[in-house]
C-alpha cells in the first residue's frame, strides 16, 4: 500500500513546490541590473540602506527615500537630517564591521570600491554604480527607482533640466562661449568635456579650453592653460591663493581681470557630485559668471 | 640550550599567539554583546576570525621570508621589503588587477593575484641580486633591493594612472591592509605556510653550511648554486602570498628573525620556526593596534609595522647588534 501511495504523494509536493516557486515568483518584485552587469534581485522595497557615495546618498534622498538610509559614507553630508546617522568611513577604508552591524537590506557603492566582493561573500545585496556622465546620472535614478519601489526619478530628472535651462538663460550673449577653465583638484585635474561638469559647461554655453580628446579629468600641464588664455577660471576657494602664484599664470586674461570663481566648501560639494542637485550646480556657475563680467565690466 | 627550555619557550609563543587571536576576535569597530545575535555571530566567524587568522598567516609568512633571507645573504638586514621582492609581489599584484575586472573576485582571481604576486617577488629578489651582482657585498645588495623597490613602485604608480578605477584598490594595498582578509584568503596563505615550512626545513642544514662561509660550503660537494635558487624560491613564495592578501608589510620580516635570535641560540631550524611565529605575533599585533587605537576609525597596519619596526631597527642599529659588511 505505501509503495504505492509513496510516488503519488511526492508528485502532489513536487506539484505544490512548483506553484509555490510560480507565487513566489509573481511576489517576488523586482530584478535591476547595476553597473557591473550584475542582476540583484529583492524581493521587496530595501528598509535599512546603507550608502558608501555621497552622490548616491543626495540620489536616494531625491527620491524620497531618506528616512531607509541607516549608514553613509564619511563625506555624504547632505542633506542635513544625515548628521546623527553612523559614518561607515571612506572610499578605501570603507568600516566592514559597522556596516555588517548596521544589518543592512541594500548597500549602494561605488563600482571601483574594493569592499564590494567582501560585503557579498557576507549575502549583503550590493549594487554598484558608475557615474561620470550626466546619463549616467540618470540612469542611476531610474535603477534606485526600480530597487526602492519609488516613482520620482522621472520628476527629479525633468527638474535638474528645468534648472539647467534657466541657469542658461540667466548668461547673455557676451557671457556664452567664454574661454573657461574649471580645476577639479589642485595636481592640476581640469574637468574634461566629457565629464558631468564639462557637460554643464557645454549646457552653459561656455568654451571649455580642455579639448574633448583627453577625457572627462585628464591631470594637465599648468602651461597648458596659460597657452589656452582662459578668460573665466572656476575652482575650490581653498586652492585660490596658490593658484594665483603659479609661475606665469598672472598674465592669463582670467586671473589679471580677476574672473575667477572660488567656490565655497558647501558649493563645491554641489558643484563636484553627479548627483541630484546638478541643476544647483548649473545655476551656481552660471550666477558666478553673471557676477563676475558684471563686476569686470 | 637544553630540550625542554625550548619547548617551553615554543609553548609560550603559541600560547601568545592564540591569546591575540582571540583578542582579535573580541576588539573591532565595537565590542560583541553576550549572547550573540545574528550579526554578532557574522562580525566574529566572518570578519574577525578570518582577519586574525590572516594577519597572523600573513605575519608568519613573512617572518619566515626574513629569515631565510637573512641566512641565505648571511646578512642582517635583508628583508622581503628592503630585498625589492615585496614591492615586485606588489606589482605583479597591479598587473593581475588591471588584467582583471575590477569587483569580481572569485577563486580563480584570487589564485591569479597570488600566482603574479608570487612571480614578481622572485623577479624583485633575482633583479635586486642581478644589480648588486651577488650577495657578497650587504651594502651593495641592499641599496640595489631598495633602487629596485623604488622602480617596481614607480611601475605601479603608472598602472593607477592607466587605471585610475583600480586607484583605491592598489593603494590599500601599498599602506598594507589586514581588513578584508577572507577565508578563502585564509586557505591560501595556510598551504604557502605549509610548503614554506617543510621546504626550509628540509633545506636548513644548507643553510647551517652557508653560514661556515662559502668555500667551506663548497667543500661538502653540496649542489650550493641549485639550492640557493630553491631557497629564492621559497622566499618569493613567502613573500608574493603576504604581500597578494595583506600588501605592502614593512619590517616584519626584518624584525621577527632579530626578536627570536637569542631564545634559539644558533640553531637554523629552530631560528626559521620561531622567526615564522614572532612574525605572526608582530602583525596581529600591529593589527590588533591599527583597530583599537582610533576605534572605531582605523589605520592601515602597514604604518603601524612601519613605525615600530622601524624604531626597533634603530634601536638595534645603535646598540650595535647589525654588523654590516661593506
Amino acid at each position: 500500500m505505501k509503495l504505492t501511495t509513496l510516488p503519488y504523494s511526492s508528485l502532489k509536493i513536487c506539484l505544490g513546490i512548483v506553484l509555490c516557486g510560480f507565487f513566489g515568483l509573481t511576489i517576488a518584485a523586482v530584478e535591476v541590473i547595476d553597473d557591473r552587469g550584475k542582476t540583484i534581485s529583492l524581493s521587496s522595497p530595501p528598509q535599512r540602506i546603507v550608502s558608501l557615495l555621497p552622490s548616491l546618498t543626495e540620489s536616494i534622498c531625491a527620491l524620497g527615500k531618506c528616512k531607509h538610509l541607516v549608514g553613509v559614507d564619511r563625506f555624504s553630508n547632505w542633506p542635513l537630517s544625515l548628521q546623527n546617522l553612523p559614518k561607515l568611513g571612506g572610499m578605501s577604508d570603507s568600516n566592514l564591521e559597522a556596516i555588517v552591524q548596521l544589518k543592512p537590506d541594500l548597500v549602494v557603492v561605488d563600482k571601483s570600491s574594493s569592499i564590494i566582493s567582501r560585503l557579498e561573500d557576507l549575502r549583503i545585496p550590493v549594487m554598484a554604480f558608475e557615474i561620470k556622465t550626466m546619463a549616467d546620472e540618470e540612469r542611476t535614478l531610474k535603477k534606485l527607482d526600480l530597487a526602492l519601489g519609488s516613482k520620482e526619478s522621472g520628476r527629479v530628472w525633468n527638474q535638474i533640466q528645468a534648472e539647467i535651462t534657466r541657469a542658461n538663460k540667466q548668461l547673455d550673449g557676451s557671457q556664452k562661449n567664454m574661454r573657461v577653465y574649471f580645476e577639479v583638484n589642485a595636481a592640476p585635474y581640469a574637468a574634461g568635456r566629457s565629464s558631468f561638469i564639462g557637460e554643464l559647461l557645454t549646457r552653459l554655453e561656455l568654451h571649455n579650453i580642455i579639448p574633448e580628446s583627453l577625457g572627462p579629468f585628464p591631470k594637465i600641464n599648468p602651461e597648458f592653460v596659460v597657452q589656452a588664455k582662459p578668460q573665466m577660471i572656476m575652482l575650490s576657494e581653498t586652492s585660490l591663493a596658490d593658484m594665483k602664484k603659479r609661475p606665469g599664470w598672472a598674465d592669463i586674461p582670467a586671473i589679471k581681470e580677476n574672473r575667477i570663481c572660488a567656490f565655497k566648501k558647501e558649493q563645491s560639494d554641489v558643484i563636484v557630485r553627479p548627483g541630484p542637485r546638478m541643476g544647483e550646480a548649473a545655476l551656481i556657475l552660471s550666477q558666478c559668471i553673471a557676477e563676475k563680467s558684471l563686476s569686470s565690466k | 640550550m637544553p630540550k625542554h627550555q625550548f619547548s617551553q619557550k615554543l609553548m609560550a609563543l603559541l600560547a601568545l599567539s592564540l591569546m591575540l587571536i582571540a583578542l582579535g576576535c573580541v576588539f573591532g569597530s565595537t565590542g560583541i554583546d553576550w549572547p550573540f545575535t545574528e550579526v554578532d555571530r557574522t562580525i566574529l566567524y566572518e570578519i574577525r576570525l578570518p582577519r586574525s587568522i590572516g594577519a597572523y598567516l600573513a605575519g608568519a609568512l613573512l617572518g619566515l621570508a626574513g629569515a631565510i633571507a637573512q641566512s641565505l645573504f648571511r646578512n642582517p638586514l635583508a628583508d622581503p621589503y628592503l630585498l625589492g621582492s615585496a614591492s615586485g609581489g606588489l606589482l605583479g599584484v597591479g598587473i593581475i588587477l588591471c588584467l582583471s575586472s575590477v569587483g569580481e573576485h572569485s577563486l580563480v582571481t584570487l589564485i591569479g593575484i597570488n600566482g603574479g604576486a608570487f612571480a614578481g617577488a622572485l623577479l624583485g629578489v633575482l633583479a635586486a641580486l642581478l644589480l648588486a651582482g651577488g650577495y657578497k657585498s650587504s651594502l651593495r645588495l641592499l641599496l640595489s633591493g631598495v633602487v629596485i623597490g623604488v622602480i617596481f613602485s614607480a611601475a605601479n604608480s603608472l598602472l593607477t594612472f592607466v587605471r585610475p578605477d583600480l586607484y583605491q584598490s592598489l593603494q590599500s594595498f601599498m599602506l598594507g591592509n589586514t581588513s578584508l582578509i577572507t577565508w578563502n584568503a585564509n586557505l591560501m596563505m595556510g598551504l604557502a605556510l605549509v610548503i614554506c615550512i617543510l621546504l626550509t626545513l628540509l633545506l636548513s642544514p644548507v643553510l647551517s653550511v652557508l653560514s661556515l662561509g662559502e668555500n667551506t660550503a663548497r667543500t661538502l660537494g653540496l649542489p650550493l648554486d641549485q639550492l640557493r635558487l630553491l631557497l629564492i624560491a621559497v622566499l618569493a613564495l613567502a613573500t608574493g602570498f603576504a604581500v597578494a592578501q595583506t600588501g605592502l608589510i614593512a619590517f616584519v620580516g626584518l624584525a621577527a628573525p632579530h626578536l627570536v635570535r637569542h631564545i634559539s641560540g644558533g640553531r637554523q631550524r629552530v631560528q626559521l620556526i620561531l622567526s615564522s611565529i614572532a612574525g605572526g605575533i608582530l602583525l596581529l599585533g600591529s593589527d590588533l593596534l591599527a583597530k583599537t587605537i582610533f576605534a572605531p576609525l582605523e589605520i592601515p597596519v602597514g604604518i603601524v609595522t612601519a613605525v615600530l619596526g622601524g624604531s626597533y631597527l634603530l634601536f638595534l642599529l645603535r646598540r650595535g647588534q647589525i654588523g654590516i659588511r661593506k
